[in-house]
């Protein structure tokens, strides 16, 4: 494995981290529109709250992917085509999503707002527990050949652990999107999304500890890299005790950056396992290594090139985005 | 013939023409737009003149919905590439990737950066640096374009490659020569020119539509008169641009001419060129045709002499060339019909479109009233609206079935791009959903347009909807005052 190699597990590993990040509470505002805005006046400051934001967070996944491609097309290759069904779903579900505050604010009778706030909220939800599903079973390891060619059944996708997984992202998002939340509003919002939070919190908890039982049975994680996979499992829970605390004290910075942090070491853990593979076959002489996935040497570090100047750019506008709309929203008056 | 019908390759296929088509209704529509709405916030920042920001906000709120559909569907084809064509994938990784990905890292951020700010701060900043943002959501929107147009050039004309002997897959060598590529810089003028014909054609015949019900007739002929503006010199473009494209086929890709141009035997000197002809496929034959003498030489060489070689001369060249590759079995032959009819729609609306926006500039003169009293020529303007739509896609039919019957012109067939883990079955569910979600799509998309339309110019207030702060005193939490962070 070279340098670069290497370079790029970590950037796609940053680039999904990001993702996770962002659009992991925009997912939980998405949900949140119908699970927990009572009326349409909440809902649209609800879904204002992500209104100039959405389309740049995920950006991230696109960028993730288009990344992917160009650095390891082999492990994009075989992940996209063996995750066929299960990404078809993710598209669906995020077009319904992605339009849905547009269509949404234009709508004139109350059977097609709700229409379109259903599409939000359940769009958002499946995009999540997709994506968890995925990946969970991802690293339990895959059937495939030497070609990289995964040759699933049902239960490769849908399996106790992979379902574990994706309720335990879908949540992890949906508490994100209330402390996103109360960051940005002010009132009866903000308050219920805290008490709501105050409960959710020690169901994740119980979630989180199922889940690492569940990697402990299903996944080589253990065996191969006891010492790191623990360091992060421990931290992940540090960090969810810490935004629970945020949660208590009314402290909405610490509480988002810390479940914004708990989704982001989900990624770490994930390609922490990995290394040094990218995909893992159930037959371990097919999985997919780093070293034999990626694109040649001149296309990597041409990609290291441009990569390294535009995303200092990209950064500072984006950030910039958010500072200008750093103004709490007020809840509305209930009627 | 590749086999089309009820296999994988088949309904992948399918597939990337159905989703790429859809895809492109809306991104044309989305560059232009953006185009035209900074064009005419720009107006409003020079002129001070408030009709013109009610323009850009009133053909904003179209943009938004063409923006929406345009960034979900776009996000289809980034991902079909690995889900569907995996081998493309891997054979072409190390140069497609790259343009993807600077796609995503240079154009999307900075679109949809942009286009939050833009929604959501029509009273926050001074026009002056409001109008920049639409600028910057144009200026990525053309980025955007030419690192997708790359990857795809490079498919027509594969240049600044090597092929791995190990694994037979390209490498990239030179980075310059696939963005220097002249079928890109052939490809970018004349896709943009295209989007600003559709933008501004919409906006054309939307206004002539209203004109004809003689709503808010200022405010539409002002419109109208920016987009015809914008379509005339975009169409002319169109030509010229589309003028070059074709005779660098005559070198680099001669069976996609010969098809445009319905020959199977080689022209004679005289240069006939057929308006219409009928094909015997089979047989490889033109079986009639209507002909005009010498338009064909003036087309390709600008010259009233000269010769073009047919496609029966072509496969046989190009049989010779690659057969030890591709072995004796392979058809070189495209599909004729397609490519002949679509270049025709494409070159006789090139002509329509600036002729149209000729004969409305002069009706539409500012002290005249003519334009009301021509209520055949806004039908006429009210139909072409849809026209351009039609056009971007024949050009595509042109540029891809052209190409056949590879992927990567001369390196990789369709049918050996194909995922191998594609079954008929989740090919065909898929294909349904997708057709009925896009159908469904573009049903709200026209609805929603429509509706825009009808309420007016004075329906659109700046967006967002007011919410109150804190002690009551800000009506709009993302307007003025909230600005001011304290
Ligand atoms: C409104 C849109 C529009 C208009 C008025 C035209 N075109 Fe076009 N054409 C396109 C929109 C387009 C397109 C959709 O943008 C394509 C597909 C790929 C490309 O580069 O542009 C295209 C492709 C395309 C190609 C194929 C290029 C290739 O495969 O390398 C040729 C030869 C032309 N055009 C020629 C013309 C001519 C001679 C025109 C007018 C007289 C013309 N087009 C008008
Ligand atoms: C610029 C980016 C594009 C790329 C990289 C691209 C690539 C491809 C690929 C990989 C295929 C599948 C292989 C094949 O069937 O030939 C294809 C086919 C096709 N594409 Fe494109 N394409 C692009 C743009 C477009 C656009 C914008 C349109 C239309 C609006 C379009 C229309 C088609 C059609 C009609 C086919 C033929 C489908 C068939 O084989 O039946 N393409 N293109
Ligand atoms: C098959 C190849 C294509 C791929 C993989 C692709 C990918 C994408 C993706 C992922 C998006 C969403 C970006 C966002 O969320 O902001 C998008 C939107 C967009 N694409 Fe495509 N695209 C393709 C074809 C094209 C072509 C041929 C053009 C133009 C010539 C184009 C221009 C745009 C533009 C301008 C947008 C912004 C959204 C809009 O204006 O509607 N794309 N595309």
């Amino acid at each position: 494995m070279t340098n670069l190699q290497f370079l790029w597990f970590l950037l796609i590993g940053v680039l999904f981290s990001g993702f996770f990040f962002l659009e992991g509470f925009d997912f939980g505002i998405g949900m949140a529109v119908r699970f927990f805005g009572k009326n349409t006046a909440e809902r649209d400051t609800i879904i204002k709250t992500i209104g100039p934001h959405w389309d740049g967070n995920e950006v991230w996944l696109i960028t993730a992917g288009g990344a992917m491609f160009a650095s390891f097309p082999m492990w994009y290759a075989s992940l996209f085509s063996g995750y066929y069904l299960i990404l078809f779903l993710i598209l669906v579900s995020l077009i319904f999503r992605g339009v849905s505050f547009e269509f949404r604010a234009n709508m004139q009778t109350d059977t097609w707002r709700h229409f379109w706030e259903w599409a939000a909220t359940l769009g958002s939800f499946c995009a999540a527990f997709l994506f968890g599903m995925m990946f969970t079973s991802m690293i339990e390891g895959v059937p495939m050949d030497a070609q990289g060619n995964i040759f699933g059944s049902f239960t490769t996708y849908v399996n106790w652990f992979s379902l574990v997984g994706g309720v335990a992202v879908t949540l992890m998002c949906f508490i994100h999107g209330l402390n996103f939340l109360q960051l940005k509003t002010l009132g009866s919002l903000r308050d219920r999304a805290q008490a709501w939070n105050k409960i959710l919190y020690p169901v994740l908890i119980v979630g989180e500890v199922l889940f690492v039982v569940l990697l402990y049975i299903t996944t080589d994680f253990f065996a191969k890299k006891a010492a790191s996979t623990w360091t992060i499992l421990i931290v992940l829970v540090l960090l969810t005790l810490i935004a629970w605390w945020g949660v208590s004290k009314t402290h909405n910075w610490t509480a988002f950056i810390a479940s914004g942090l708990s989704l982001i070491s989900i990624v770490v853990l994930i390609f922490n396992g990995l290394f040094p593979r990218v995909m893992i076959a159930t037959n371990s002489a097919h999985s997919i290594l780093i070293k034999d996935a990626s694109s040649s040497p001149y296309t990597l570090h041409l990609m290291t090139i441009i990569a390294f100047s535009i995303l200092p750019i990209v950064l500072v506008y984006f950030i910039w985005s958010y500072w200008v709309f750093y103004k709490r929203l007020k809840s509305p008056k209930a009627a | 013939m590749l086999s089309a019908g009820l296999t994988v390759l088949g309904l992948s296929r399918f597939q990337f023409a159905m989703t790429t088509v859809f895809h492109f209704f809306f991104v044309p529509f989305s560059i232009g737009l953006a185009f035209v709405v900074a064009v005419m916030e720009t107006m409003y920042v020079i002129k001070k003149d408030e009709t013109y920001k009610k323009m850009s906000q009133f053909w904003g709120k179209i943009f938004l919905y063409s923006f929406a559909v345009g960034v979900v569907t776009g996000i289809i084809q980034e991902f079909q590439f690995g889900m569907n064509w995996s081998e493309y994938s891997r054979f072409m990784g190390d140069i497609f990737g790259a343009p993807l990905a600077i796609e995503a890292l240079a154009a999307f951020f900075m679109e949809s950066t942009f286009i939050g700010l833009w929604m959501f701060t029509w009273d926050r900043f001074k026009p002056g640096i409001h109008a920049l943002f639409i600028w910057l959501v144009a200026f990525g929107s053309c980025l955007s374009a030419v690192w997708i147009l790359a990857a795809n050039s490079f498919m027509q004309n594969p240049v600044g490659f090597a092929i791995n002997t190990h694994t037979g897959r390209v490498v990239m060598t030179d980075f310059g020569a696939v963005v220097s590529n002249p079928q890109l810089w052939m490809e970018f003028p004349h896709v943009i020119m295209g989007a600003w014909i559709t933008a501004s054609f919409v906006i054309v015949g939307s206004s002539a539509w209203r004109l004809l019900k003689k709503d808010h007739v200022e405010f539409y002929r002002k419109s109208l008169n920016v987009a015809l503006v914008i379509g005339l010199i975009a169409s002319l473009g169109s030509i010229a641009s589309g003028d070059v494209q074709s005779r660098f086929l005559i070198k680099n890709q001669p069976m996609k001419f010969a098809a445009m141009e319905g020959l199977y035997k080689n022209s004679t000197d005289k240069g006939n060129w057929a308006v219409y002809s009928s094909f015997d496929t089979k047989q490889h034959k033109t079986t009639s045709s209507l002909e005009v003498p010498y338009v064909l030489n003036i087309l390709s060489y600008h010259k009233l002499s000269g010769t073009i070689k047919g496609q029966n001369a072509v496969n046989k060249e190009l049989h010779a060339t690659y057969d030890k590759k591709f072995g004796k079995d392979m058809n070189y032959y495209v599909p004729v019909k397609t490519l002949f009819w679509s270049f025709r729609i494409m070159a006789v609306s090139g002509g329509l479109f600036a002729l149209v926006a000729i004969i409305g500039l002069f009706f539409n003169r500012k002290k005249s009233q003519m334009i009301m009293r021509q209520r055949w020529f806004l039908y006429i303007l009210g139909l072409m609206l849809w026209l351009p739509f039609i056009v971007n896609t024949a050009g595509w039919f042109v540029t891809e079935f052209g190409r056949y019957p590879w992927v990567v012109y001369g390196l990789l067939t369709i049918a050996d791009a194909v995922s191998p883990t594609s079954t008929v079955a989740s090919l065909l569910f898929t294909n349904i959903v997708y057709f009925a979600l896009f159908a469904g799509l573009g049903l709200v998309m026209i609805i929603l347009s429509h509706r825009v339309l009808k309420a007016g110019p004075d329906s659109v207030e700046a967006n967002g909807y007011a919410v109150e702060d804190q002690d009551g005193q800000i009506e709009d939490p993302y307007g003025t005052e909230a600005f001011d962070h304290d």
